[in-house]
């Protein structure tokens, strides 16, 4: 898994590009909030995007590392105009690496009043294991 | 609190993310740990508040994941509280949590208006975990236009 929070305040957290690539949008962008449990069958991932719905989330899934964006449009009230901002309008990004343990064919997405709920459910093939045997001298 | 300024939105917006990346420098060392910590009540849910000369205001915050039949909004004069619970995530023995990053539990915010607001009109909605409260500034305060007589 990426990405590690590293503030953890109740106010988002924008995204400070790292690597060379750059949006060329001018919008914000801030990590989400997770939580991630596993149960016996699936791991689930609920993430808190407010602002963004069905049409405007995209997950993508490609060489094990699952991507969460979702764009948020600002929506103003009409002829309103803003006079105290405590929290920044912007879209959403975080990536996490899967293991070879989820069936990436049966992910399923669900959003609801703003939160992303993802389950990954576990892939029926275990792992083969190799024991490890002691050498004899 | 909410409190009011003139200046343009884009420099307020910065003084506002500087001001809060120093809070955050100086809060980090004490609360470290989000997992154990429900939602900090005093700062919970931040807002943006909207404005139109004299037709009242718009307060909208973000608080996804919520049942509307837990959100509770009241008006007292000029006083306007906002309060809610978030519902624990789900807590059942065969799971285990890798990450706990999203607050929950009850919360409570008071804000001040800076006018009287016609309370039988206020609405409010909850859509794509954003809660939008329109605030409709009380008649009797409205400014009286003068109308000049030319003698």
């Amino acid at each position: 898994m990426t990405e590690q929070l590293s503030n953890p305040e109740t106010q988002k957290q924008e995204i400070i590009e790292q690597e060379q690539t750059e949006r060329t949008k001018e919008s914000r962008m801030y990590v989400p909030r997770v939580d991630i449990y596993e149960s016996d069958e699936a791991i689930h991932i609920l993430a808190d995007i407010p602002g963004a719905d069905e049409n405007s989330i995209d997950i993508t899934l490609e060489k094990n590392v699952l991507t969460i964006e979702a764009e948020v449009q600002a929506e103003k009230p009409q002829d309103y105009s803003l006079m105290y901002a405590e929290y920044g309008i912007g879209g959403f990004r975080r990536k996490f690496n899967l293991s070879n343990e989820i069936d990436q064919e049966k992910i399923v997405a669900e959003v609801k009043d703003g939160v992303l709920k993802l389950v990954l459910p576990k892939s029926e093939k275990v792992t083969q294991k190799i024991s490890v045997k002691a050498a004899k001298e | 609190m909410i409190y009011r300024r003139k200046s343009s939105p884009s420099l307020w917006e910065e003084m506002d993310k500087l001001q809060r990346d120093m809070n955050r420098m100086f809060d980090s060392t004490l609360m470290n740990r989000l997992s154990d910590r429900p939602l900090n009540s005093h700062d919970f849910p931040a807002m943006n508040v909207w404005t139109k000369a004299d037709a009242g205001q718009v307060i909208t915050a973000e608080i996804p994941g919520m049942n509307v039949d837990d959100l509770d909004i009241k008006v007292v004069g000029e006083t306007l509280t906002i309060s809610g619970s978030r519902q624990a995530p789900v807590d059942d023995e065969n799971i285990r949590y890798h990450r706990q990053e999203r607050g929950y539990g009850s919360f409570t915010r008071t804000i001040q208006l800076p006018f009287p607001i016609d309370v039988d009109k206020v609405e409010a909605n909850y859509e794509k975990g954003v809660l939008k409260i329109w605030l409709p500034r009380a008649e009797s305060d409205k400014p009286r236009k003068i109308t000049v007589k030319a003698i």
